[in-house]
């Protein structure tokens, strides 16, 4: 082995301590950080500040919709139904956000699994599990998702089981890659030879060397679930009144955006940002995260 | 009055700048190479051989800076705005890295990597490029040279690529070829190979850069050896009178340190206890102090110069007194 | 005498080659072929040949991880089979391998002592907390390495610190028989020579049989009692290490003893200096006669249309050439000399 760039001593922290620092150092990682951390804050504790509840109509109000305005304590304005959609729109992030991180939790343990598996053991396995994989990505989603819809009704939890049941398909080819790779590395011949059984192997050797990729994968993958969300709800099929959504949000400010522009552009701001927020952490995760640093 | 050296590098001093600090690799180094000479540079991982060439040549990865002067045929290539450095590096001045299948691309076929050298500088012509690609490959001893062109690396063996890494290093015939290490991983009968292959083109004019970590390897090409510890030169001499009488202790260590088939077998192969220092980290003495069998007070207070005495130079506050008997000894304790 | 505790018969190993052509017959291979080995307790064994010659195979045959297509893997008297786990796991638990990539042998996510642990636990079964951190510590030691390391990670060691880690893993739950597969070739030659030293004390103390792979015979020798030297899958020289080193028989042996770098410029100098042909540059052997015949300087067609058997040429030498009665047996490598 010749001498190479010298390499830095890990920090106190390990592995991952040594990657949050990277991260710490990259400064759009950390204003990303900042936006997602105070959007989530204030979609917990917005709506407490304001007087207005969630589908409380302000029958003082002549139209309905008003623009914002400080004092009527409408500081995003109203819908059309004359409900205050600063509380509105907090509540939206709130079931966006729980929808995309359940989701996204649903398909990564099922995707890792699945991929960690097919990928160790190779072989005809392997083949048979990664066909079904792709039997799975053939099928139209969308006429899926509206089958299950009809038939189970639209609840919160079927929507983010029906996104998590295609999700983690993506998430198992590439992790299945991966494993693919990692199976040939030496020290996994090592823990072989140690006599450790496949599935100890797969959880002790594979998975943790595929997180790295998963978590950037993951990161990536909650904007598009919320995206996602947000067609469904723009489609009508997604979470039901008097619950809401970006999406629904969105969707509804979208019919109303010539009388009412605030209806739209509040919702799709607050969107726009956390989707932004959220991609460029993915991305500085991904470069913290890489295992080849040196 | 001797002609000018070759490529010569005065006072290098190659620094890394990570997270945590400064990290110096190589504390100003000088060295030469005369037309037609060979050079070994001789050290352990992390001793700074490698850096010092990868620095000389502006080839150091991020977040690495050179400092210090170095001149190939009389001309500054590592100051300056660097044109005198793309003028020389590639043409006059070859680089050969250590793992040939990092050097060639996976997905382009060897004649088309081979001709790239000189298609690229617009030096021939695509017909004159296959032709000197034939002739260079002929001269690395590759057989049937023709139908080598079409294939692809990694249809080669390990030796071969290595080859052809060196091939491709003598397209533009220079006059200068630094290999890193060359024939570390390779079986002991591909090593044989390639140093001759390097010899018979040393043979031919070629002066030659050696870097390796293997003395035996150098004891059948080099003309001069310049061991290396710590980043520092420690000793540099003609390589008889190195193996002969070594003057530094750690040289001798390292000498020891190769298995010979004429030692007897049962004696506990010599090792070299201890670690080399990590890179960058400075002290005030003699760096090999620690590990070192001669080492006196002196030595972790004072580092010691470099002194020149006759042709070779020593960096040692008490080196080996110089022994008129043949290397064969030169590696035993006093 | 006793049974050797590992005794290896006829043992051939072979891999499909895939053809471009779906219409020819499957081709095979033949990574080793018709090879005997034996270890006693405690013997140290080594293997020489460059690669490709199946010195590999054979180890991960051993270990469980080639499947033979013919002959016996014989632990302690009791025929191994790849497929019984229950045999497998108790060869396993005494037979324990160090591999030649240092860094890439040990998982990049696990610390040292979490590497060394996981080994201890899998071998020896469950251990107490404590009496196994003890241990782990106590085997760092062994190797050479700070016990302080054990919170650290590969990529932050050395080459050299690594293959220790490597070692202590392999020997922490006391194997009988510890095989070596090219262990310090990615080496320094510096550090080298600590591991070849360290390995021998280890041998010493746990009074472990140790099997060698290398290219290099000057290490094998510091190491190995016996040695077996091995071509394109065959053995073609065994003998003890004084034979092997005073009188070579067979060709390729003597080729490899000149290949050796000798740390002396005089020496070095008066060498002959056509090296043996790279076996990537000589034509294809025939199937019919001796896999060495093209790159060996004293073949003629007996050689290249039968195939030489292993014959004893001396108590315990035993060399597999036509020609090494007329090969004049000296310690000067050249593989061209015939005895006028």
């Amino acid at each position: 082995m010749a001498g190479s760039t010298p390499a830095s001593a890990t920090t106190e922290g390990g592995l991952w301590g040594d990657a949050g620092q990277r991260l710490r150092s990259n400064r759009l990682v950390v204003a990303a950080s900042i936006a997602i951390a105070l959007l989530v804050v204030t979609a917990l504790f917005g709506p407490w500040l304001s007087p207005w509840r969630l589908d409380q109509v302000d029958w003082s109000l002549n139209p309905l919709a008003t623009a914002p305005s400080l004092s009527n304590a409408h500081w995003f304005g109203t819908d059309g139904n004359g409900r205050d959609l600063f509380v509105r729109v907090w509540q939206g992030t709130r079931v966006s956000l729980l929808v995309a991180l359940l989701a996204t939790a649903v398909s990564v343990v099922i995707g890792v699994a699945w991929g960690a598996t097919a990928g160790y053991l190779g072989g005809r396995t392997d083949g048979w599990m990664m066909r079904f994989v792709d039997v799975l990505y053939a099928l139209p989603y969308m006429f899926f998702v509206i089958i299950l819809t009809v038939v189970f009704g639209r609840s919160l939890w079927l929507i983010f089981l029906a996104i998590g049941a295609v999700g983690w398909l993506t998430m198992a080819r590439i992790v299945r890659g991966q494993a693919l790779a990692l199976r040939r590395r030496e020290f996994v011949t090592a823990a072989v030879t140690l006599g450790l059984p496949a599935h100890r192997i797969i959880s002790r050797h594979i998975v943790p060397n595929v997180l790295g990729t998963v978590i950037v994968y993951a990161t990536l993958t909650v904007p598009q679930v919320i995206l996602f969300e947000s067609f469904l709800s723009f489609l009508g099929l997604g979470v039901q009144e008097p619950l809401t959504s970006l999406g629904r949000l969105v969707a509804e400010g979208a019919l109303e955006m010539e009388t009412a522009p605030w209806q739209l552009l509040v919702p799709a701001a607050v969107l726009a940002t956390l989707l932004l927020a959220l991609n460029f952490l993915g991305d500085g995760l991904r470069d913290a995260l890489d295992p080849r640093q040196r | 009055m001797e002609p000018r050296p070759l490529f010569e590098i005065r006072d290098l001093v190659v620094e890394f700048s990570t997270a945590r600090a400064i990290v110096r690799a190589v504390h100003g180094v000088s060295l030469e190479v005369a037309r037609g000479e060979c050079l070994a540079v001789v050290g352990e991982s992390g001793s700074g051989k490698s850096q010092l060439f990868l620095g000389s040549l502006g080839l150091l990865a991020a977040g690495g800076v050179a400092r210090g002067s170095v001149l190939f045929d009389g001309r500054e290539v590592l100051g300056g705005d660097g044109a005198a450095r793309r003028e020389v590096l590639g043409t006059r001045l070859s680089f050969v890295f250590q793992d040939p299948m990092n050097t060639l691309t996976p997905h382009l076929a060897v004649g088309r990597q081979l001709a790239e050298v000189v298609l690229d500088r617009g030096l021939m012509g695509p017909d004159a490029a296959r032709a000197r690609s034939i002739q260079v490959l002929r001269s690395v001893r590759m057989p049937e040279p023709e139908s080598r062109l079409r294939h692809y690396p990694h249809e080669l063996s390990g030796g071969q690529r290595q080859r052809v890494a060196i091939a491709m290093a003598l397209m533009t015939d220079p006059e200068l070829l630094v290999a890193d290490e060359p024939t570390t991983a390779l079986d002991v009968t591909v090593q044989a190979q390639v140093i001759e292959v390097l010899r018979e083109a040393r043979d031919r004019g070629l002066a030659l850069v050696l870097i390796t970590h293997d003395l035996g390897v150098v004891a059948g090409i080099a003309d001069r050896v310049a061991v290396m510890y710590a980043g520092r030169v420690v000793e540099c001499a003609p390589v008889r009178e190195l193996f002969a009488a070594t003057a530094h202790p750690y040289t001798a260590a390292l000498l020891a340190t190769v298995p010979r088939l004429d030692a007897p077998p049962d004696r506990r192969l010599k090792g070299v206890e201890g670690q080399p220092p990590s890179p960058g980290a400075d002290v005030p003495g003699c760096a090999f102090a620690p590990r070192c069998p001669r080492v006196v007070p002196r030595c972790w207070e004072e580092r010691p110069a470099l002194q020149s005495l006759g042709g070779r130079s020593v960096a040692c506050h008490a080196p080996l007194p110089a022994s008129a008997e043949s290397g064969r000894s030169g590696g035993e304790e006093p | 005498m006793s049974v050797p505790m590992l005794q290896i018969r006829g043992l051939r190993v072979r891999f499909p080659v895939r053809g471009a052509r779906l219409a020819a017959t499957r081709r095979w291979l033949t990574a080793v072929d018709a090879v005997d080995l034996e270890v006693a307790d405690g013997q140290a064994v080594g293997i020489v040949g460059e690669s490709g010659c199946g010195k590999s195979t054979l180890a991960r045959a051993i270990l469980g991880l080639e499947a033979p297509a013919d002959g016996s893997i014989e632990w302690r008297g009791t025929r191994v089979h790849r497929n019984d786990g229950a045999a497998l796991r108790s060869l396993r638990r005494e037979v324990q391998v160090v591999f030649q990539d240092p860094v890439g042998s040990l998982d990049p996510r696990m610390t040292v002592g979490e590497s060394v642990t996981e080994a201890l636990e899998a071998l020896a079964g469950r251990q107490a907390g404590d009496a196994g951190a003890a241990r782990v510590g106590a085997t760092l030691e062994e190797v050479g390495l700070d016990p302080s390391l054990v919170k650290r990670y590969p990529h932050e060691l050395s080459g050299g610190q690594c293959q220790r880690v490597a070692i202590a893993r392999a020997i922490v739950a006391r194997p009988k028989l510890l095989i070596c597969d090219e262990a310090v070739s990615a080496l320094d030659v510096s550090v080298q020579a600590q591991i070849v030293n360290l390995l021998d004390e280890l041998r010493a103390r746990h009074g472990m049989a140790l099997l060698f792979i290398s290219h290099n015979l000057a290490v094998v020798r510091h190491l190995c009692e016996e040695i077996l030297v091995m071509y394109l899958g065959r053995v073609v020289e065994r003998a003890p290490r004084e034979s092997i080193f005073a009188a070579p028989r067979h060709p390729y042996t003597r080729a490899l003893l000149a290949a050796v770098p000798v740390p002396d410029p005089v020496v070095a100098a008066a060498r002959p200096r056509d090296p043996l042909r790279a076996a990537s540059d000589s034509g294809l052997p025939s199937p019919m006669g001796c896999a060495f015949a093209p790159r060996c300087g004293a073949a003629d067609d007996m050689c290249r249309s039968s195939i030489p058997p292993l014959e004893e040429v001396r108590a315990r030498e035993f060399a597999a050439c036509h020609h090494w009665r007329a090969l004049a047996p000296s310690a000067s490598p050249d593989s061209r000399r015939r005895a006028t």
